[in-house]
């Protein structure tokens, strides 16, 4: 039977009845979400850890009033104003810390290798990572915004206006962040260095950005820091959906600045693509 | 050209560098479709690199290699299709059942084998549902196996396949085999094991510091001269005695006068501890590969103009 049915050449007849690379691919995005929700680690420190530190600062801070952005202005909920930049953190979880790790770690254990020994194309492989991240970080932010309204009683937009801007702020954090996770994992020299090197740099960017301390009340020097970085720009897109106009006047230039949010989410955007074509290799091959 | 006529595995002049150590250095290699061939030869002597050139995961520094009729550097996905890779050390993540992880591999092969099938023809129908991570270390490797054949290979690759396997895994895993090569596989396979090899293996290769030491028909490895059988025994004086013979019957009958002779009684008397050996492929080897070790050049360093070569 096979003998018969046996390609003549290499490439000819056996290409035609390969699986096709994008269907591959989305056969692997429910394989990785499925991967995803059985890895204790991840769950916990990706998946939850924002609304974790959600109901941890609205419980902490709570006591102290509300926040508003000046003198005899409507403030807003503790549990409110922080969502925007747990959403945000979100994202940058769900992509860099997720993938980074993830990748890193399947690079150390032999796993790309067994891969690279199949008929699987790499671009399947990124089709279903992508994915993975899309869906896990689409559940992550439903499930924030369900607790936030229902347990916190934050008050969610009802424009469509603020939404559009949750919808592609969201879009293009995710899939800047999903690159730049691939790209990092390049870095870590082993699988057990890989929580090591990247926690760190993900902790750092949220203290720094907006997630964890007021934007408004960082040194100057902080925030201009922070903007080389694509979180910060994740959380003022997440505020300009979320939070009251007035709110604008606490932004470092005193607007929201959407149009420059898009730029620097597209520059990272192209910076992942670039670094993270230039460091994977699907197999390791040496010189 | 028909590409069906080529060998399986075609190998000239194949040589690796790593920097300035030669960890290949010219081998030359023929495997017929549907053949068996055992690989051989001691830690370090260059048989994983070998392997891995031909599985397309390292490039090398000279020589011509075509694998299923393609340059495995350049084997695209047609060509990963029909080969199966069972690594010597396949990854600890076990998050997915045995069953789920072989459906999402065997996704990936334009005519794969049935899952039920090959989970039942490794002898895990039991374990189907549990998670990988679940299982113990020959378990786990009976998945490895699993995923490498689940593609329905034409060539397939098994590297130390049997390692931590016990005695009886390991006899169910050679019945897989003999079914494997019954339906056509061409099997290339390394193994510490000489027993398995020459269960298994049709043809061997013995490689001994980068290069191929011996090669042929399991039976005849080593050559005429290896395989002459061996007679020991004690003689009257204490001494151990060892005597290579191709007519072992006739020099047993000899002992055997020799020893009545002295006896007091004059009947055919009783060699002490006498034995007369066949070497196995295991006794040929050790004996190739002490010989490699006893003679002057040291099997894993090469010459200078070598490894430039």
């Amino acid at each position: 039977m096979s003998a018969v049915t046996t390609p003549s050449t290499a490439g000819r007849s056996g290409a035609a009845r390969l699986p096709g690379v994008i269907a591959s691919g989305l056969s692997r995005i429910g394989y990785e979400v499925r991967g995803y929700f059985r890895s204790p680690d991840t769950v916990f420190f990706t998946f939850l850890f924002p609304l974790i530190m959600l109901g941890i600062f609205t419980a902490a801070f709570s006591s102290a009033g509300d926040i508003s952005p000046g003198p005899g202005t409507a403030g807003v909920s503790v549990g409110a104003y922080y969502l925007p930049g747990m959403l945000a953190a979100g994202v940058l979880l769900s992509g860099v810390q997720n993938l980074a790790v993830d990748i890193a770690g399947e690079k150390g254990d032999g796993t790309l290798k067994r891969l690279g020994g199949t008929p699987l194309s790499p671009v399947s492989y990124f089709i279903g990572k992508l994915g993975q991240v899309f869906t896990t970080g689409v559940l992550q932010a439903g499930l924030l915004l369900l607790v936030a309204a229902t347990v916190f009683g934050v008050e969610l937009p009802t424009s469509g206006e603020a939404w559009l801007t949750f919808a592609w702020v969201f879009v293009l954090g995710t899939v800047a962040s999903a690159l730049l996770g691939i790209a990092l994992s390049a870095v870590p020299r082993s699988a057990r260095s890989a929580t090591a090197v990247v926690v760190p740099i993900v902790l750092v960017l949220q203290f720094i950005s907006g997630v964890y301390l007021q934007f408004s009340a960082l040194p100057e020097w902080m925030q201009n820091l922070a903007s080389l970085f694509p979180l910060k720009w994740m959380a003022q897109g997440m505020r300009a959906a979320f939070l009251p106009e007035d709110f604008a006047v606490m932004e470092q230039h005193g607007s929201w600045d959407l149009g420059w949010v898009a730029l620097w989410l597209l520059v990272w955007l192209v910076i992942g693509l670039v670094a993270s074509r230039l460091t994977f290799r699907w197999i390791r091959r040496d010189a | 050209m028909d590409q069906i006529q080529s060998p399986a595995v075609r190998v000239r002049g194949l040589r690796k560098a790593y920097g300035g150590v030669t960890a290949v250095d010219g081998i030359d290699l023929d495997i017929a479709r549907g053949e068996t061939f055992a690989l051989l030869g001691p830690n370090g002597a260059g048989k994983s690199t070998t392997i891995e050139i031909l599985e397309g995961y390292r490039r090398r520094s000279s020589g011509e290699v075509s694998v299923l009729g393609a340059d495995p550097a350049t084997g695209g996905r047609a060509w990963r299709s029909r080969l199966g890779i069972v690594l010597q050390s396949a990854p600890e993540a076990g998050l997915y059942t045995v069953r789920e992880q072989l459906r999402q591999f065997a996704g990936y092969y334009p005519n794969p084998r049935d899952v039920d099938e090959v989970i039942a023809a490794v002898g895990l129908e039991q374990k189907a549902g549990t998670r990988i991570s679940k299982l113990s270390g020959g378990q786990r490797r009976r998945v490895d196996v699993a995923l490498g054949i689940v593609g329905r290979p034409q060539l397939l690759f098994l590297d130390e396949p049997t390692t931590g396997f016990d005695p009886e895994a390991r006899r169910e895993f050679w019945g897989l085999i003999e079914r494997l090569k019954a339906e056509g596989t061409t099997i290339l396979l390394t193994t510490h094991y000489l027993d398995e090899a020459a269960q298994l293996g049709d043809r061997a290769a013995v490689i001994l510091g980068g290069r191929i030491v011996a090669e042929g028909a399991i039976a005849e490895l080593g050559g005429p001269a290896a395989r002459v059988p061996i007679v020991r025994w004690r003689d009257a004086s204490g001494v151990r005695r060892e005597r290579r013979t191709e007519r072992p019957a006739e020099l047993v009958a000899a002992l055997a006068a020799e020893a009545g002779s002295v006896t007091a009684d004059g009947r055919g008397g009783e060699p002490a501890e006498l034995e007369v050996i066949r070497p196995s492929l295991e006794d040929v080897y050790l004996e190739l590969v002490g010989a490699a070790e006893a003679s002057a050049v040291s099997p894993t360093v090469a010459t200078p103009e070598e490894a430039r070569a």
